[in-house]
């Protein structure tokens, strides 16, 4: 009765893709608007913190091999320190700017822990590819969010990060459980569908 | 120059109405990239074609959660901020 994989990320990459846009919507307008009303700066941090804890029936349900039951959970605690630290700083009750930091390592381990529990190449199907190429943005994004807590008012970070958090979405949202990436298809991985 | 009929409009208002206007158009945007996709690959409409999907093919459709993300932005997050620019043009 669980949804086929592929479905999971399509899922996650909606949530993504409205995070995505909530944050080029922030840069636009600029912080002093952004901040006229106080649901708003909870926002971002809340729906990052919200994914992390939907990310612990993925880590129940989905559990192939220990590496994606280790890797899933690793995952999830990242995001909700991430998006708990992001919190308590919108909310003022955090005040040292260093933590900040949780959302650079929580990305950072976001993106281990999707480059850990692929173990095949990245040519062996689509979803392998991506899961390396989503694992390899997520640290590039780390380095964004962390160039972020030393130039906090950086347009050109922020919309690097909000970009790369819109083109994250699109990369879940091409994600097949069996599918050929650019014409490579492994033998070992079975007959495409759909 | 400013007569009853030409009125040049402050900078700093025609900064606030773009940002208004780009925020305005992120969600039907994101709308119309998720109707690009029906079109291209009707296929993951199930939808249109529901006889022998399961339930999770028939619940889940991508086009539709991007569009539905699209709408969500609009109504929740734009809307209100858009009015709020434009609160600030007309107090200008």
């Amino acid at each position: 009765m669980e949804p086929p994989s592929e479905m999971v990320h399509w899922l996650f990459g909606m949530c993504l893709l409205l995070l995505g846009l909530i944050m080029i919507a922030e840069v636009i307008v600029g912080p002093e608007v952004w901040r006229r009303r106080a649901w708003r700066i909870y926002l971002w941090p809340g729906i990052a913190f919200g994914l992390g804890v939907l990310m612990w029936p993925v880590m129940t349900f989905f559990t192939n091999s220990a590496i994606h039951m280790v890797a899933h959970g690793a995952w999830a605690q990242a995001l909700m320190v991430m998006g708990g630290a992001e919190l308590g700083l919108a909310k003022g009750k955090l005040t040292s700017r260093w933590w900040k930091l949780a959302t650079p390592v929580g990305l950072a381990v976001s993106g281990g822990a999707f480059l850990v529990h692929e173990q095949n190449g990245w040519f062996f199907a689509r979803s392998a590819f991506l899961h390396h190429l989503v694992g390899w943005t997520l640290i590039g994004a780390s380095l964004f969010t962390l160039a972020l807590v030393f130039r906090p008012r950086s347009v050109f970070f922020k919309s690097a990060f909000a970009l790369t958090v819109v083109a994250l979405s699109v990369m879940l949202f091409s994600d097949r459980d069996l599918a050929p990436v650019f014409g490579h298809l492994s033998p070992l991985a079975g007959p495409p569908h759909r | 120059m400013e007569s009853q009929l030409v009125r040049e409009h402050p900078a700093e208002q025609v900064y606030t109405s773009t940002r208004a206007r780009i925020v305005a158009l992120l969600g039907p945007l994101t709308v119309v990239a998720g109707i690009i996709w029906a079109i291209v690959q009707p296929a993951r409409l199930t939808l249109l074609h529901p006889y022998h999907q399961g339930f999770w093919w028939l619940l889940i459709e991508g086009p539709l959660l991007v569009a539905i993300a699209g709408i969500a932005f609009a109504v929740f997050v734009a809307r209100p901020l858009v009015a709020e620019l434009e609160g600030d043009d007309g107090a200008a």
